[in-house]
């Protein structure tokens, strides 16, 4: 028997037409499921009431998973074996994970993303991360009484290509229909712009168990548009636990931890924490597997001074994305919070006197991204009337760009462009008579290619025989609603066309993403310079390339000492391409260039005489 | 004769009301669809229309079109919980059969 949930009016489905559509919170830490129900975004609980499924999963040795709450002592017992923050290997390769050395789990690299060896087999990323959204899938599926037409999940804003496609992936393992990847800061605006409908610039302050992330966000007119992002990906409510727990052990004097006390010092001190939000002291209290105990009591100012500098440290992104932005703290008119470590005091107080504002922290920050998905899914699915629909636009937290001659970068969508997006730009031949061309996509700010990340390479073959820079090719790119980007490749003339869809081998790691941008900037100067050092040298050879042809067709038009002349520029052209003066370089262009000019006036001379000998007026 | 709520689901239609920041009461009403002929509807109201016949009951007003009420005469809406599935349910009892789902009756 089919329950009935309240309609908006005029809005009532036809029987066995509602669309169940759910939004999935896939976190590094937790996980949850939200829809839209009776008008109202919940998330949705399992038997026992708890809406976080915690994203832990433990393959049993002798077959069988545990997972979530389920999972959670296994940490202790059977570490290897019970994987946590999945949501970190995603489209990751083996080079992309620091301190892998520290992490419990037996690595496997793979080409494309690295696999965990587990008492059950190898596990790839993608598959444990299926089996979280299996979970939840079903947790939906009981909680709606019916199948789920799809589900809009959640990533970080961050996550390059390679891990919103291992996401996607995931889901799709899980029996989801995944009808949109929303970035998380996004869904938390959904989630408060929608109910409260206030216009203006946000920024979505997300501190996550293990990472962070600023967004600045504008809404106009119902529309969300991501202005910038920025974060830290080593950054998280994790380590103030850290923090907690090595003052433990400086404090306690106790010796070096077995990996299961480690895990203990390291749980109780999170609980600390958590109390510590709420009451001015709180006892840390435990004893060890080695006999030894911990007693002491830790003041809520003393934790407020032990993670002073992390405090200090989450407002670095937040100057940068205003920056990016071009705003100012006072341009921003309120702030969204998000992730559990949010709920501290003192990184409220942080913020508050940052933005010379209170944060909005009336919706459950835990809870803030799922029911923001499951507001965007309900829309997404045919639930909500037409003249209500709202536009989601997301951007492109890197420049994607083609490498071009002299493996310089040429951005074609840059940083922060809203999603979707397709741009196009035309290329041309290098060389006379040049049939192929090979493309090199990049992401990066940076203007070398060297200094970029290398995405996806295809080649357009068949282009028609021509002059070098007659042909023109178009090349587009696109980016979709979900951040997956596509190339393609078309010659204009004859319409051959070659495209690719990006999905490479390794994604980048937040980090590095981090460290482009700021790279970006620092470099900025620099690149410039190396940037027209590239294009004087790619102009140099050019012209090098094209004497050099001209000299075998028609060097005969040149008389011994015009020769010469020209053979000592070329060869003084040729001794400084490889230097690093780019002043000395566009001399050396230049001086070949003059000293070439009547060579080439003759040749043309020559070519009309030859085009026209043996003709009569009458035939041209 | 009229149609009620019981108090389950009275109390869930204000909550979802408030929550909603808006509205008049709750409209209940039939449609000439679905695999048994007939399906209810369930929508919230802003405004009560010309020929509605509205209800008080456990404070909450229950809006129903005259036609729709012909149908629902003395039915009683309520909220149920079945495993993790919860939202309301119509005991109908003008309703001769209904289909596996419930969502589609006849009369």
């Amino acid at each position: 028997m089919a329950l009935l949930q309240i309609a908006e009016p005029g809005q009532s489905a036809v029987p066995h037409k509602h669309r169940l559509a759910v939004g999935i919170d896939l976190g590094t830490t937790n996980s949850l499921v939200a829809t839209v129900r009776n008008g109202i975004a919940v998330c949705l609980t399992d038997e026992q009431g708890r809406a976080l499924l915690p994203s832990v999963v433990h393959y049993r040795d002798g077959g069988g998973i545990s997972l979530g709450f389920d999972a959670l002592g296994a940490r202790v017992s059977d570490p290897r074996n019970t994987i946590v923050s999945v949501k970190r290997f995603m489209g990751r390769g083996l080079g992309d994970v620091a301190h892998t050395e520290s992490i419990p789990y037996i690595f496997e690299e793979m080409p494309g993303m690295l696999r965990l060896r587990t008492v059950q087999g190898s596990k790839s990323p993608v598959e444990i991360s299926a089996d979280l959204l299996r979970v939840l899938r079903q947790r939906a599926e009981a909680s709606l009484g019916g199948e789920l037409t799809g589900a809009v999940v959640t990533v970080p804003a961050y996550f390059d290509e390679a891990q919103r496609q291992a996401t996607r992936d995931a889901a799709r393992l899980a029996g989801l229909h995944v009808l949109r990847l929303l970035n998380e800061p996004t869904a938390a605006a959904v989630a408060y712009g929608l109910d409260n409908a206030s216009e203006g610039v946000y920024a979505v302050f997300d501190l996550g168990g293990g990472t962070f992330d600023l967004s600045i966000l504008k809404l106009t007119h119902g529309v969300f548009e991501v202005l910038a992002t920025n974060g830290d990906t080593a950054l998280g409510g994790d380590d103030f636990d850290h923090r907690l727990y090595c003052w433990a052990l400086d404090n306690a004097h106790i010796a070096p931890l077995s990996v299961e006390d480690a895990r203990r010092l390291l749980m109780a001190a999170r609980a600390v924490k958590e109390l510590l939000t709420i009451s001015e002291e709180a006892p840390f209290h435990l004893r060890l597997g080695s006999g030894e105990e911990v007693d002491l009591t830790v003041t809520r100012a003393a934790f407020f001074e032990m993670t002073r500098p992390l405090v200090q440290k989450t407002l670095i992104p937040v100057k940068r994305a205003l920056r990016d932005a071009g705003l100012s703290p006072k341009d921003v008119k309120g702030i969204v919070m998000v992730g559990g470590a949010t709920r501290m005091p003192h990184i409220q107080r942080a913020v508050a006197e940052f933005f010379g504002q209170e944060p909005l922290t009336n919706l459950d920050p835990d809870r803030v991204v799922a029911l923001g998905a499951a507001m965007q899914a309900n829309a997404l699915a045919g639930n909500r009337r037409e003249d209500e629909g709202w536009l989601l636009l997301d951007v492109i937290p890197l420049s994607l760009g083609l490498e071009t001659m002299g493996g310089l970068s040429e951005k074609i969508i840059t940083r922060n462009a809203t999603l979707p997006v397709a741009r196009a730009q035309e290329f041309t031949t290098f060389k006379d008579g040049q049939t192929a061309m090979s493309f090199h996509v990049v992401q990066g700010e940076r203007e070398l290619v060297s200094d970029c990340r290398s995405l996806a390479r295809f080649e357009l073959r068949g282009i028609p025989p021509m002059a070098a820079g007659a042909a023109r090719i178009r090349v587009t790119f696109q980016v979709d609603a979900d951040g997956l980007l596509s190339v393609s490749a078309r010659e204009t003339s004859t319409g051959v066309e070659a495209s690719i869809h990006v999905k490479p081998s390794y994604g980048l790691t937040d980090d590095e993403i981090a460290g482009m941008l700021r790279d970006g900037l620092e470099y900025a100067d620099g690149d410039l310079a190396s940037r027209a050092l590239r294009e004087q040298q790619v102009e140099a050879e050019r012209l090098l390339e094209a004497c050099a042809q001209a000299l075998s067709a028609d060097g005969d038009l040149l008389d011994e000492t015009e020769l010469s002349a020209i053979n000592a520029l070329i060869a003084r052209l040729r001794e400084i391409i490889g230097g690093h003066d780019a002043s000395a370089l566009s001399d050396g262009i230049a001086a070949l260039s003059r000293a070439t000019e009547d060579f080439a006036a003759r040749r043309m001379n020559r070519s009309l005489r030859d085009a026209f000998a043996g003709r009569s007026i009458d035939e041209l | 004769m009229s149609v009620i709520l019981t108090e389950r689901a009275a109390q869930h239609i204000s909550h979802f009301i408030d929550k909603r920041g808006k509205g008049f009461g709750v409209r209940l009403g039939i449609k000439t669809s679905g695999c048994s002929g007939m399906a209810y509807k369930l929508e919230f109201v802003d405004q009560a229309l010309d020929g509605d016949l509205v209800f008080d009951s456990h404070g909450v007003k229950v809006v129903i079109d005259q036609k729709s009420h012909v149908y629902l005469d003395g039915t009683e809406l309520d909220y149920v919980r079945e495993g993790l599935n919860e939202g309301f349910k119509f005991n109908n009892p003008n309703a001769r059969s209904q289909c596996g789902c419930g969502e589609s009756f006849s009369v």
